[in-house]
């Protein structure tokens, strides 16, 4: 394990280089596929987020760990319109952004995926995959008398299914609430890799699942990586986030205590980061 | 740590365990579970058995040519209810809509002049704004359903007394339209109404609407998990507010159903037209906690209310007792729901 030396003792330079330095140094927001800048939203005296600037590239994991509270979910929520930001600014390829609404967001191709995974239990599986976005039939049959496209829907939700390799659910007639925790998992986030062009969020994907079930998703984010749709992954689970996460945003404090990769510290370092027992140095 | 599971992986020893262990009982469960109107019918065809088997005046043609005219204005209700009701709410305010629309349409024909035609549309117009307005107070002031209606039901019953004076409107004030519904006619050895056809019509239209286009689904959604909707981006106040103003137009109608049947314009018509109504949409297997059931179902209680009274009063049954029968399939339906909702993979 390398030692991380005090902030005090870094040079400017060093400083620059982690993302401590003032003014840090920040990606192009032409070469990223969502940056934010500066982002600042306060609850009353409450600070959710501090001038927070965040990069995702093209391709990448981006774990986003941090402590209760310490402005994960703000952050998410406002990069992807469920919250407004009070100042600073979102590029999504490099043109600013305004999300008003979620719906706004996943119109721009970004597709979240909640930790209560917005399914309807006592609808299938093809259902769900595309409630809110229904396919109807072609001809009269659908202009007129607005018949939705049941089979080619349920075809497509199969198809989604298996390019993602989920093999544990076959038959898409299934209510969501006869599945198993793991495969209800496996469905929100294959509606939201099938929808998806920008990139997709997670919110605390394993939180609830066993180990088992966790693989699985953890197996699904690679396959959506593979796909070449970055993911935004916001965990607590440190092993999760050092397999598949290629960046490592902290968020601390409403801040980001650094952004680091699973390369370059340890899982017990980020938790010291993490917790502020120990403050950013490039391993 | 563990690595990428396999995604051919076949299922865990216990997945298959689980598979395996399907008893009779769960089957029936899952069975019941993907079809929740087979419940209902099954009570139906033994109810239908039994009593034939104790009277068999019960299976003559004439009896069930009245089952089908008494059950007609209860289901085509019932058709509203159940929209409201697959959305987790409840209209209290049914039988209190239906009769303003139906004083609206007879008193306007009988008193001021109007035309029947115009009259009646104007009636079907003052049932939809009903419901309209309880799908506001709904979805504007957010005040639960059970609420609103509870609101409503009184208001539209005095406004219901106040224009009509508490007065019934006959057969003979009225013009021909307006008592179409009670046309009679005959098929083969069953002596139907216009008002069966129309309602049954009716009942296969709202059907193919739910299961078929995209706004039954977001109306099954909304009442399911309405965050999940909301999250999806159905925009669920417009939902909300479409279904009960749907509701209010199909009891704008069934007022016109129910003048053909009653002969008259009362304000005293279907008095227990709200709680008739949600046992027939319970019995039917819908779910009073939203998202699941449907208008098969609801049609399917809404006969076999009607088949148990005319088949307990055949069967000599004391009056009472019919109405205690009808209590205890209420909490056997509710029972049985509760069953199915526990169904695991």
């Amino acid at each position: 394990m390398t030692t991380i030396p005090p902030t005090s003792d870094l040079t400017e330079e060093e400083k620059d280089k982690v993302g401590l330095g003032n003014p840090p140094i920040l990606a192009d927001t032409s070469e990223t596929v969502l940056s934010g800048r500066g982002l600042i939203k306060t609850f009353g005296r409450v600070v959710g987020l501090d001038g927070v600037d965040v990069d995702l590239f093209p391709g990448e994991v981006l774990a986003v760990i941090g402590d209760n509270g310490a402005g994960k979910s703000t952050l998410i929520k406002a990069l992807t319109g469920a919250l407004i930001p009070d100042s600073g600014h979102v590029y999504l390829d490099g043109n600013e952004v305004h999300f008003k609404t979620p719906q706004d967001a996943r119109s721009a191709g970004i597709e979240t995926v909640y930790q209560t995974l917005a399914v309807a239990p006592a609808l299938d599986i093809a259902a769900n995959m595309f409630l809110g976005r229904e396919r109807r039939r072609s001809g009269p049959l659908g202009s007129v008398l607005r018949m939705l496209d049941k089979k080619g829907m349920k075809d497509d939700a199969g198809q989604s299914m298996a390019n993602l390799g989920i093999a544990t659910v076959q038959n898409m007639s299934q209510a969501v609430e006869t599945l198993s925790g793991g495969q209800r998992q496996a469905v929100a986030v294959a509606r939201a890799a099938t929808f998806a062009t920008k990139f997709v969020v997670l919110d605390e994907p394993t939180a609830a699942l066993g180990v088992k079930e966790t693989g699985q998703v953890l197996n699904l984010i690679q396959q959506i990586k593979a796909k070449g749709l970055p993911v935004i992954l916001i965990s607590h689970n440190m092993p999760n986030v050092f397999e598949v996460a290629d960046r490592i945003h902290i968020a601390r404090l409403g801040g980001c205590a650094g952004v680091i990769t699973p390369k370059s510290h340890t899982p017990t370092e980020a938790v010291a980061i993490m917790t502020g027992a120990t403050t950013l140095a490039k391993g | 740590m563990t690595t990428s599971v396999e995604p051919q992986a076949p299922a865990s020893a216990a997945e298959q365990f689980a598979l395996r262990q399907q008893s009779p009982l769960q089957r029936v469960q899952h069975l019941l579970h993907s079809h929740p109107a087979l419940s209902p019918l099954m009570v139906l065809i033994v109810a239908c058995i039994a009593f034939t088997i104790i009277n068999p005046r019960f299976a003559q043609p004439a009896t069930i040519s009245i089952i089908l005219q008494q059950t007609a204005v209860i289901a085509a209700l019932a058709i509203g209810q159940t929209l409201i009701i697959l959305t987790a709410g409840i209209d209290l305010a049914v039988g209190a809509t239906a009769i303003l629309a139906m004083l609206v349409m007879a008193n306007l024909a009988a008193n001021n002049g109007v035309p029947g035609g115009l009259a009646l549309l104007i009636g079907i117009a003052v049932g939809t704004a009903c419901g309209f307005l309880n799908g506001l107070l709904v979805t504007r002031l957010n005040l639960p359903p059970f609420i609103v209606t509870l609101g409503t039901l009184s208001i539209y019953t005095a406004i219901g007394l106040l224009y009509s004076g508490g007065a019934s409107v006959g057969r003979n004030q009225m013009p021909p339209i307006l008592n179409l519904m009670g046309t009679r006619f005959a098929i083969g050895p069953f002596r139907l109404t216009l008002g069966v056809i129309i309602v049954a019509l009716l009942a296969a239209v709202v059907a193919f609407i739910l299961s078929q286009t995209s706004w039954g689904r977001h109306l099954y959604a909304v009442g399911d998990d309405i965050e999940a909707a909301r999250l999806v981006g159905i925009q669920v106040d417009r939902v909300l507010l479409s279904v009960y103003t749907v509701a209010g137009l199909i009891y704008g109608f069934t007022a016109w159903v129910l003048i053909g049947r009653a002969g008259t314009a009362s304000p005293n018509a279907i008095v227990g037209a709200n709680l008739e109504t949600i046992t027939a949409v319970v019995i039917g297997g819908t779910s009073l906690f939203g998202g699941r059931g449907g208008i098969v179902g609801t049609i399917l209680g809404a006969l076999i209310v009607y088949a148990f009274n005319t088949g307990l009063a055949l069967a000599g049954v004391d009056d009472q007792l019919r109405v205690l029968a009808i209590g205890v399939l209420i909490i056997v339906a509710v029972s049985i729901d509760q069953w199915i909702r526990k169904v695991k993979a």
